[in-house]
């Protein structure tokens, strides 16, 4: 594990503009009637990723995976994987595999067979499709019940079974609808390390659909966010959450406070927005270049600000506030400011003292605080 | 949950449970053991027509006299195996083609959109809302040398005589197909329509072509069906007397038509009796054997 952390950082094949994806989206539509599921979609996948597509219910993300997989043709636009157009290829010519929500094990057959189904249909000899069987069943740790079914496993082991018969196909990619969502939430946890570490191992291209933006964050190299059929903004977790590219992504990765605003004046390096809700105009230190007079939003996450009695020293941006509530969540809590305007503010502030007392309190008229660097301007 | 509460939902279990066990008890069970009762005892001219089994003999000695000729009379005259084996093998080809005919039909129909399948569903019913003995006289009138089949095969120019179909075993085991059909559909249809679709994505995804998909997986998981269905469609047609009747001939033996000839023409209620019992004998076995792949077949299905 220790090696993969210090690995990771390097693999990152899409900044390169030699690298040729594995899977590329163009102007991918999907229309059910007049209802648009999946609205031009560009977007390139490369070897060796965990990628996963992230968004609300009912965005697109399965019929976008689905149409991968083939079971779905696109209204519109080409799909490619490895270089070929898919588009007319049956799911059974596919060099991908799908591990579906609901794992769709074959209930007449032993968690062998199940894993043995697609050696067979490859037509391999029996005894190489034994020892395949036999070395999955061991990757996911479930070869002490190769000769259970399906309704004689629990939802974690079906989950393994599931995941051991797509990956017996060896397939160039492996997609993952929701692979997670009936685990609880330990199991939950510890198969995301699995997933990841089983991932890496057989170096296998992941395409995973969820829901849960934590899932996403730990386990994917990147991720793409979804929003009623379109793609919001493709990018590592870490791009994601530091620089979400619309509101949408902003407001639907972790929590946000955002100000609206407008540009009143653009200096080399520091941008001043006035925002009618705050006292004080707000600066912030990378915001591109905006003309004077457009409005934008000011995006600051709740642990990028400090909570304070003090004024705020120069340089920094600072708002005015009492205590309106404060929500204790044992390792942090939050703090919810009421602004002079009335606006609300969330501050997240990490409960250093072993203590239940807290230094600050309901009604305590306080300072909110952050450094130009901590905050993001968001034109869209 | 308290011992009370336990007793109480036991009954309660017992009680709605218990009525049709009751009509069947009185319904059938008495009837059949009258029938066995019957079958052990002799043919006598007068009313009833056969010897009591229990007799009060002199001095009070309860005599029960137990005649197993009505049996024998079944091994001694090859006229009943035969009759038997006929029944079984025209059973048996009729159900087989019950489910050659009833498996796509009942698949289509599972896999139609949701306003054409009850449609559908409907027309596969709709043959009861007419008499079954007005359905199977219509089948005369099909069959017969100067029917509708031969006058149309005429006129397409197939055949140049008319073909002899009616009061043959092909005339009766068109008749049990069509007649039947219904019974194979409707269970078929039941485990089709709730199979999970995504099993058939998975196969496919597993790089399984639709035909080899469907061996593998839809007729495996269709088992119970198949059983359920075949079972309504044989049992009965064992024993059908009225379509050998009509649309068979004079030497179409068939079990059924045995019971009745035995019963109102050779008024030998015994040799009648013993031939029902001798049928339903023959019947458990294959019962029991389809229960048991049944079983086997649905474990974990659910
Ligand atoms: N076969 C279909 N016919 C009509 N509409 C469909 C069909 N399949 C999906 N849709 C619609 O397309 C939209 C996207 O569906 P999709 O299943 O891709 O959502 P999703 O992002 O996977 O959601 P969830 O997180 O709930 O699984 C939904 O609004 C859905 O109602
Ligand atoms: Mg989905």
């Amino acid at each position: 594990m220790t090696q993969t952390v210090a690995q990771r950082p390097t693999f990152s094949p899409w900044t390169d503009p030699e690298s040729v994806p594995l899977i590329r989206f163009e102007g991918v539509s999907k229309r059910f009637g007049d209802f648009v599921a999946v609205d031009q979609v560009d977007l390139s996948i490369h070897a060796g990723e965990f990628f996963s597509l992230l968004g609300a219910s009912g965005c697109g993300k399965t019929t976008l995976l689905r149409m991968l997989a083939g079971f779905e043709t696109p209204t519109s636009g080409r799909i490619f994987i490895d270089g070929t157009d898919v588009s007319a290829i049956p799911p059974y010519e596919r060099p991908v595999n799908m591990m579906f929500q609901s794992y769709a094990l074959f209930p007449h057959m032993t968690v062998e067979q199940n894993v043995a189904f697609g050696l067979k249909q490859d037509g391999l000899p029996k005894a190489q499709i034994r020892e395949k069987v036999r070395d999955v069943l061991d990757l996911v740790q479930m070869s002490r019940f190769g000769g259970r079914k399906p309704h004689q496993l629990s939802g974690g082991q079906r989950q393994r079974v599931a995941l051991a018969r797509c990956l017996a196909k060896e397939p160039k990619v492996l997609l993952l609808d929701e692979p997670l969502a009936a685990l609880d939430r330990q199991l939950r946890e510890r198969t995301q390390l699995e997933l990841v570490g089983i991932q890496e191992r057989v170096g296998i291209t992941f395409v995973m659909v969820t829901h849960d933006q934590g899932e996403a964050m730990t386990m994917s190299s990147r991720i793409a966010v979804m929003n009623s059929g379109c793609l919001e903004q493709v990018g590592t977790p870490v791009e994601i959450y530091e620089y979400p590219g619309t509101r949408f992504v902003a407001d639907f990765i972790g929590a946000a406070n955002m100000f609206e605003g407008v540009v009143a004046s653009d200096s080399d390096d520091l941008l001043v927005v006035t925002c009618p809700e705050l006292e004080s105009d707000l600066t912030i230190s990378h915001g591109g270049s905006v003309p004077v007079g457009a409005p934008v939003t000011v995006m600051v996450r709740p642990e990028k600000m400090v909570v304070q009695r003090d004024r705020p020293s120069e340089g920094m941006n600072g708002v005015k506030g009492i205590v309106a509530d404060i929500a204790y969540l044992g390792d942090v809590s939050i703090y919810h400011i009421s602004l002079p305007s009335g606006r609300r503010v969330e501050v997240l502030r990490t409960n250093l003292r072993h203590t239940g007392e807290q230094e600050l309190t309901w009604e305590d008229e306080v300072h909110l605080a952050w450094h130009p660097a901590n905050a993001m301007v968001l034109t869209r | 949950m308290t011992a009370l509460d336990r007793v109480a939902r036991r009954w309660g279990r017992l009680i709605v449970g218990f009525p049709p066990y009751v009509w069947l008890l009185i319904f059938f069970l008495v009837p059949f053991l009258i029938v066995i009762k019957i079958s052990l005892s002799q043919a006598v001219m007068g009313i009833p027509p056969y010897t009591p089994l229990l007799e009060w003999g002199e001095g009070a000695v309860l005599t029960i006299r137990i005649a197993l000729g009505s049996f024998g009379t079944l091994f001694s005259d090859e006229l009943y195996a035969f009759a038997y084996l006929n029944s079984l093998r025209l059973a048996a080809i009729a159900t087989f083609c019950c489910l050659l005919l009833g498996y796509p039909a009942a698949y289509a129909i599972a896999r139609s959109s949701h306003s054409v399948r009850n449609l559908l569903l409907l027309l596969v019913a709709l043959p009861f809302w007419t008499s079954f003995l007005i359905r199977v006289y219509a089948w005369i009138g099909i069959l017969k040398t100067e029917g509708l089949l031969n006058g149309l095969l005429l006129w397409l120019g197939i055949i140049d005589t008319p073909l002899q179909i009616l009061e043959t075993d092909l005339a009766v085991l068109i008749g049990m197909v069509y007649s039947y059909l219904p019974f194979m559909v409707l269970p078929l249809f039941a485990t089709l329509e709730k199979m999970d679709l995504s099993l058939l994505e998975a196969a496919a995804d597993l790089g399984c072509r639709p035909f080899q998909a469907f061996i593998s997986v839809t007729l495996p998981l269709s088992l119970p069906g198949i059983v359920a269905g075949s079972l309504l469609v044989f049992i009965p047609a064992v024993g059908e007397f009225v379509i050998p009747d009509l649309l068979g001939g004079p030497d179409t033996l068939m079990i059924g038509k045995i019971l009745w000839a035995e019963f109102f023409d050779n008024r030998d209620w015994p040799v009648a009796s013993a031939v029902a019992v001798a049928m339903l004998i023959l019947l458990v076995v294959p019962v029991m054997v389809f229960q048991r792949l049944q079983g086997r077949a649905t474990e974990g299905t659910r």
